[in-house]
């Protein structure tokens, strides 16, 4: 398994590991009166899994609707950094070359997703109705023709199409070990299935930076290994950098390499796991010593 | 022969044969099947039956365009019956009073149709559901108003006289009148099913139906919502022109009575009986509304004996088969006619087991 060769690099980001991917600054959003976010900075870097963790309602949510779109920062910016490359393809491999910024607070969130930003929900948003196999098709959707007078036609364009990106999702219903569900409609399937598939969905389109909003959230500690190890695969097999929300404290150490802790929509902590273990704020905040 | 249940162990070598439409023996012998029946039919059936086939091959078009929009991609339309006037008219008139050729006039209905629906599509930029729905009936309501009311468009008469449809020069006699037009509709029938089959097995329609069961999901995967359901409302309503169209050469004289929002539900009820989000599905919707009238009068007909009322209050009775018919498929089978028929399939292939 591990050693099995991918024809296709499952990652869109070509920046060296440790170069900074996602920058968040002087990050506010209020509703009305309610501060859900203050001052957030966070650098999350390149090649890494970075987790947020923080009580409920501490604004880890709100925080990755920032960045993939859905919500609209108050104040602040979400800034995206990519390696400026050729016509992003299947196999995103470009010459090395300047390095871009983007600003993708504010944007649509089909534009964000357009410059490599994949996204799982907390409560499973999949398409109940179609197959594992079409589910995780869509994921390719940024990276396909949207002329509906070729799909019509299907001979041609649409049909090479459907089958050279067709090879890529079975590269990753492998990685994900969907083999067995794949024309099975995701509605029928168990909730751990579920969240294996829209994981499948959002790292179909090769993202260059993938969001999982509490991936394991309803699992038994048997789901939850092996939910950790498919992150694990997808960090080391496929290269993907991760922003990971969980509320599971030992996973978080475990996987890790960055974590970042809110409360009440503020950041109280930052630095490795076992920095953020150590920090006394944490540990009164998050970790409930106290009791 | 092996008997037909050899739907089991099917091994596909490469991706372009799983993307075949028919991929087994039975598939294969089905489709066989269908184009004798198609091909006997004209020779079997008289004026009057042909005149109905006829008439549910230009509905089952209309109901293919609507299910795109309803069906697959969520957004529900009360505007069918305003859509097919548009289609029809543009058509009528182009023929008649600019002279232009049917085929290519039939063209530009579906372009014009596709066009319209677009703009009166935009509502669904912000509207889902309901109100959708009543944002829809605006359109229905908006364009029968222009279609009524504005005398240019029938020269103040009322209705529309379209000539005896002639296709390059070829035309149509009056003896044979409904075979030859079977032929054609036929033809355009299975062509509209095989397009908007084709448009589902591909990226673009795969984003309508993502919109359809999740619209916050498909726009995290990249999918524009705006640019999506705009080409989702063209998509529908070049069908709808077409079939509208195909009414107004067919039918010979159009006028705005045919284009009521009685005819909008009808194909409501047409893609629900037949079954949402299926091409097939529209096809037998369409088959079974445009015939349950004729066989509730057929049916009055033969209890004229024992309940003379039926034949009396026939239009009564046939409402009530209509709404009793709608009724009873919304309880028992709400994916309609399309669901009975592959659960009848897959008894024939797990028999003799039962599942």
């Amino acid at each position: 398994m591990r050693t099995r060769a991918y024809q296709h690099s499952l990652s869109g980001s070509t920046l060296p590991p440790g170069e900074t991917l996602l920058r968040v600054s002087d990050l506010s959003l209020r509703f009305g009166g309610v501060k859900a976010l203050t001052d957030i900075n966070i650098n999350v870097e390149s090649g890494n899994i970075h987790a947020v963790i923080g009580p409920n309602g501490a604004g880890k949510s709100s925080l990755l609707n920032c960045v993939s779109g859905l919500y609209k920062p108050t104040e602040g910016t979400v800034t995206l950094r990519q390696q400026a490359k050729g016509r992003q393809g299947l196999s995103p491999e470009g010459e090395a070359g300047e390095i871009d910024e983007k600003v993708v607070s504010r944007l649509a969130p089909h534009k964000v997703a357009r410059l490599g930003v994949a996204r799982s929900f907390q409560n499973i948003e999949l398409f109940d109705q179609l197959s594992v196999l079409d589910n995780i098709m869509l994921g390719r959707h940024i990276h396909l023709l949207k002329d509906p007078f070729m799909a019509m036609l299907w001979f041609g364009p649409a049909k090479r199409q459907e089958i050279r990106h067709r090879e890529l999702v079975e590269e990753v219903i492998h990685l994900l070990k969907l083999q067995e569900y794949r024309n099975q409609p995701v509605g029928a399937l168990s909730y751990g299935i579920q969240k294996r598939v829209e994981l499948g969905r959002a790292l179909a389109m090769q993202p260059a930076l993938l969001l999982l909003d509490e991936p394991m959230a309803g699992m038994n500690s048997e789901e939850k290994e092996d939910m950790a190890r498919y992150i694990l695969d997808i960090h080391e097999l496929a290269g993907v950098s991760v922003v990971l929300i969980e509320h599971d404290m030992n996973v978080v150490m475990d996987i890790s390499d960055r974590v970042t802790v809110l409360d009440f929509g503020k950041i109280i902590g930052d630095g490795t796991p076992a920095e953020v273990m150590a920090n006394p704020r944490v540990v009164e905040a998050y970790l409930g010593a106290g009791d | 022969m092996a008997m037909a249940a050899v739907e089991t162990g099917r091994y596909h070598r490469s991706y372009a044969s799983e993307l075949r439409l028919w991929n087994t023996t039975p598939q294969r012998v089905r489709m066989i099947v269908l184009a004798v029946v198609l091909i006997v039919l004209p020779l079997v059936l008289d004026n009057y039956w042909m005149a109905l086939v006829n008439t549910a091959l230009i509905a089952a078009i209309g109901a293919i365009g609507l299910n795109v929009l309803v069906g697959f991609t969520g957004q529900i339309s009360l505007g069918q019956g305003g859509f097919l006037a548009v289609g029809a008219f543009t058509s009528a008139i182009l023929t008649d009073r600019a002279g232009v050729p049917a085929p290519l006039s039939i063209m530009g209905a579906v372009l014009l149709t596709a066009a319209v629906g677009m703009i009166f599509g935009l509502p669904a930029l912000r509207l889902k559901g309901l109100y959708l729905a009543i944002a829809t009936l605006a359109s229905q309501t908006v364009i029968v108003f222009v279609v009524r009311r504005w005398d240019w468009l029938t020269e103040g008469e009322g209705f529309v006289d379209v000539m005896r449809l002639e296709v390059f020069g070829f035309s149509l006699s009056r003896a044979n009148f409904d075979q030859q037009w079977y032929i054609i509709l036929a033809v355009i029938t299975i062509l509209a099913a095989l397009t908007a089959t084709n448009l589902f097995r591909t990226g673009v329609g795969r984003s309508f139906m993502a919109i359809r069961d999740q619209d916050i999901a498909a726009s995290a995967i990249g999918v524009n919502l705006t640019r999506a359901k705009i080409t989702a409302f063209g998509v529908s309503n070049g069908f709808v022109g077409l079939a509208g169209a195909l009414m107004a050469h067919y039918t010979e004289i159009i006028s705005w009575e045919r284009f009521t929002l009685d005819v909008s539900i009808l194909y409501l009820a047409m893609i629900i009986v037949g079954g949402l989000g299926s091409v097939a599905g529209a096809i037998y919707g369409a088959i079974f509304i445009t015939f349950l009238p004729v066989f509730s009068r057929m049916l009055a007909d033969e209890l004229g004996g024992v309940a003379p009322v039926l034949s009396d209050q026939l239009p009564a009775f046939e409402h009530a088969i209509f709404g009793l018919t709608i009724i009873i498929f919304l309880i028992f089978e709400p994916k309609g006619l399309n669901r009975i028929w592959q659960r009848i399939k897959e008894y024939f292939r797990f028999w003799p087991f039962r599942y």
